[in-house]
């Protein structure tokens, strides 16, 4: 028997997605991915000041609140043609990194556990056992019999007072849950822990940035905290990356590991073909070859065969869209010509477009990113790699799959925050030699046209903007979850989140537990529900949990 | 009833200290404008039996106002979530997804029908009746109409639902428009707004708090916006003032002026026509905010600032 099921709204997400399946004998056939929101922020552009655009297209996201602020000033810097001084470099690369620290954590713990974790079955947990547990696989404070004794209590207390909150209708008690109570224990105590530990992570974006969401301190030519570049400051950024660093090694990596432990099947499913990476983190003015994490491009899985990205090669297919027309067109000359009907996934079914490259569907992310590195024998992803896949007893194949892509975001957490205390250390000692300059003025161009390439938490993000009489004359933005969760392309390929998610298994299409594992393993930046149609009557089921 | 010994028993399990959460209470009741010897009161407030009822419904938004509530930190969001109130819809962070998520909005709004709180983020799109913008197959202005004028009261968060934001910006593509707007004489309920790109979350809580405390809302603007965040400008409480009144500006972000923080109002600085608590009360546990980064403010809190501020670095 077929059936259909819609996730609308999907949760846990950025954004407004719908997720539809179609499910035969216990596993998904086929797969629809739908955003539901258009805004129209590149319309919105057209005829402002260039320098504006970064405080518009920050607004995309409020989640990856800093990339789209960053894309934009690097897009406008390329077309001003200004070489922004190595202390914004530096200072861009830190607000970047902490942009990683803070994202990551917050998607494992708050957008993506509770696919994984019980939090019901904590309730009976042996305590002892949780703390044994936790003491093996780490070195973490607050890991004592007492300390998960407490968090216990208070889950209980808070299940007793029939206010059940965030945790209302959760999908408790399914049969897809594997951990045992002792670990959901452990799993739900960092959940809390994470709460707390993300809004001080947030705190370094704080520190050069004036505030998070929505740092405030980039500029067209560099970065504006002039007086935050002192010694006081940057103990205090130093001390809040140390302690997120303990967060990092000694809970989040340890847990990632406790956690997939017991979901090894989950490296055999949800794996996609191509990837993408364009790289970030200058180490110079000299791009890509600076970049710490490089650019690249995989095709069919060949790990061991990177090629060079050229650019040129990208194009936004609209023929599944709700735009004006069926063609495909490259960013730099792309149009937004908005054009609702009805969603029909058979026809047109998504505010997203379709990117392509080489007319190739390419999973961009964090796991594009380590295999990239890892193709191209970068040392530091290397070593956590193999250090990983050493520790779980699973083959490189193990890493196409929906935990393989989870592990890479937690691997390269790991790494980023250790590469950042080397930012730090030239940045101060720049400063000691008298270099404190952080802007470079530059002259507006009646004309011109700049592209921004970057990296940032959920994949490859380009901007592209076109000016004439110094003005906004076109701006196109190709964001991560467009290439990871647009629709089909004008050649009907699926897109890497529709080809992920067929062989996933539905132990119970009321319940579709499994579906939203592989689509938040992608940290989807858009919302969504589930729906179950019949094909044959096209009746929606409205089902009830527990 | 708990006992307040109690209460602070259950904190100190926790791991909060007494000296910490009464720290908290006199943020809080500081922010809100109101007099030190409150601060006991506010804790009290804190200690009701039943967590009140709390629906955040995302429209057309970036998720930032979302982002911001969770880096509280008086309270942690764990508390306010866990301990405070009863945060039974909330698309980021719930546990559940599509049907069951839309059920749990229901069960809310039927069994609290008149003394739920809901907090609406992003603007509402009008283009095509609505269908820019959709969760769970409706129309996000099908969703406000059918819940926000059942609640007790609706907080607009950030300045997309409280005057359109962002999506509302020449040439407004999706007609997107702020709550009020799009319900008009619907929403028979009252509203307080919150705006700012996106708002301290000490506005949020303080607004929350004063409920729990007075039973009532906060004293509001002619914009409805409560007057204990919202009263003053930018620039009046500017700890870069002196530097204005002795004529010492910033021209160039690459000077002396800018790295002896001098006044911003030549790079564009909105901060004299902004009403906003943003240099007292400083963002992400005090802090900063965007001035000290030296960049100039840009009005986010003040209706149509993506069009009547801007261009940002021209003066005004």
């Amino acid at each position: 028997m077929t059936q259909r099921v819609v996730i609308d709204p999907i949760t846990r997400i950025e954004g407004h997605l719908r997720i539809e399946v179609e499910v035969a004998n216990g596993k998904v056939k086929n797969a629809w991915s739908s955003s539901t929101l258009f805004r129209g922020l590149e319309l919105i552009l057209q005829g402002r000041d260039p320098r504006d655009a970064w405080l518009f297209t920050q607004r995309a996201c409020g989640v990856c609140t800093y990339v789209h602020g960053l894309a934009s000033v690097r897009c406008v810097d390329d077309a001003v043609k200004v070489t922004i001084p190595p202390n914004a470099r530096l200072i861009r690369n830190l607000l970047l990194g902490s942009q990683f620290l803070h994202d990551h954590i917050v998607h494992f713990y708050h957008l993506h556990a509770l696919d994984w974790v019980d939090i019901v079955s904590a309730l009976k947990a042996d305590v002892k056992k949780t703390a044994d547990i936790a003491n093996k696989t780490s070195q973490a404070p607050n890991s004592g019999v007492s300390d998960f004794a407490a968090v216990q209590g208070r889950l209980k207390k808070f299940v007793d007072s029939g206010q059940l909150g965030i945790f209302s209708n959760g999908y408790w008690g399914h049969p897809a849950y594997k951990l045992p109570p002792e670990v959901n224990l452990l799993a739900a105590a960092h959940y809390l822990q994470a709460l707390r530990q993300q809004a001080r992570t947030a705190q370094l974006h704080a520190i050069f940035g004036g505030k998070n969401p929505h740092v405030q301190s980039l500029v067209v030519g560099g970065v504006t905290c002039a007086t935050d570049l002192n010694a006081a400051r940057i103990a205090e950024f130093k001390y809040l990356w140390e302690e997120t660093k303990q967060f990092i090694d000694n809970v989040y990596l340890p847990d990632v590991v406790a956690v997939a432990g017991f979901y090894k099947d989950w490296a055999k499913i949800g794996g996609t073909t191509n990837f993408l990476t364009y790289g970030d983190f200058p180490q110079s003015d000299k791009e890509p070859e600076s970049l710490f994490f490089p650019r690249g491009a995989v095709f069919k899985r060949a790990v061991n065969q990177i090629q060079d990205v050229d650019i040129s090669q990208i194009s936004e297919h609209v023929k599944h869209s709700w735009y004006e027309g069926d063609g495909a067109l490259p960013p730099s000359k792309g149009e937004t010509k908005p054009k609702y009907e009805k969603l029909n996934v058979e026809t047109r079914y998504s505010w997203m477009k379709a990117p392509r490259y080489k007319d190739e569907p390419m999973e961009v992310g964090p796991l594009a990113r380590v295999l990239i590195a890892y193709g191209k024998g970068h040392e530091a992803t290397k070593k956590s790699v193999d250090g990983l896949l050493k520790a779980l007893g699973a083959p490189v194949d193990a890493l196409f799959s929906t935990l393989g892509r989870t592990a890479a975001r937690a691997l390269e957490t790991k790494i980023i925050a250790d590469a950042m205390e080397g930012w730090i250390g030239e940045l101060v000692e720049n400063l000691k030699k008298g270099d404190s300059k952080i802007y470079q003025t530059y002259e507006m161009p009646e004309s011109g046209a700049g592209a921004g390439l970057n990296d940032v938490p959920r994949g490859a993000l380009g901007h592209w903007i076109d000016i004439k009489d110094k003005k906004i004359a076109n701006y196109q933005l190709v964001v991560p979850s467009t290439w990871n969760l647009g629709p089909r392309c004008g050649k009907d390929k699926l897109s890497p989140v529709e080809e992920a998610l067929i062989g996933t298994p539905v132990a119970d299409p009321k319940r579709p537990l499994e579906v939203l594992r592989t689509v938040h393993s992608f940290d989807p930046c858009i919302a969504c529900g589930v729906h179950v149609i019949d094909p044959q009557t096209n009746e929606v089921y409205k089902f009830k949990v527990l | 009833m708990r006992t307040k010994d109690f209460f602070y028993e259950e904190l100190e399990e926790q791991g909060v200290s007494r000296r910490d959460f009464l720290k908290f209470c006199t943020m809080v009741t500081a922010a809100m404008g109101l007099g030190p010897s409150l601060a006991p009161k506010v804790a009290e407030a804190l200690v009701a039996q039943n967590r009140p009822p709390v629906v955040w419904l995302a429209f057309s938004e970036c998720t930032g106002c979302a982002e911001s509530l969770l880096r509280t930190s008086y309270p942690w969001i764990d508390q306010l979530v866990l301990d405070i109130i009863s945060l039974d819809y909330h698309e980021t962070i719930m546990a559940a997804a599509g049907t069951q998520a839309e059920d749990a909005l229901a069960a809310t709004v039927k069994k609290h029908e008149g003394k739920f709180i809901c907090i609406v983020d992003g603007a509402i799109p009008m283009a095509d009746g609505g269908a820019w913008g959709m969760v769970g197959g409706k129309p996000m202005l099908e969703i406000a109409k059918e819940v926000c004028p059942k609640a007790l009261a609706n907080i607009c968060i950030g300045t997309c639902s409280s005057f359109g934001g962002v999506a509302h910006a020449a040439p407004n593509p999706s007609g997107a428009v702020s709550l009020e707007e799009a319900l008009g004489d619907a929403l028979k309920t009252p509203v307080v707004k919150i705006p700012g790109c996106p708002p301290n979350p000490i506005n949020l809580v303080g607004t929350v708090v004063n409920f729990l405390l007075f039973g009532k809302l906060p004293e509001l603007d002619s914009l409805k916006r409560p007057l204990f965040a919202y009263g003053q400008t930018v620039h009046d409480q500017c700890p870069r003032r002196s530097h204005f009144e002795n004529g010492e500006f910033v021209e160039s972000f690459d000077s002396d002026e800018a790295r002896q923080g001098y006044c911003l109002y030549n790079m564009g600085c909105k901060g004299p026509e902004t009403y906003n608590n943003c240099p007292s009360v400083r963002f992400n546990d005090r802090q900063s905010w965007p001035v000290q980064a030296g960049h100039p403010c840009i009005g986010c809190s003040e209706p149509d600032f993506w069009d009547k501020m801007s261009p940002f670095y021209k003066s005004l």
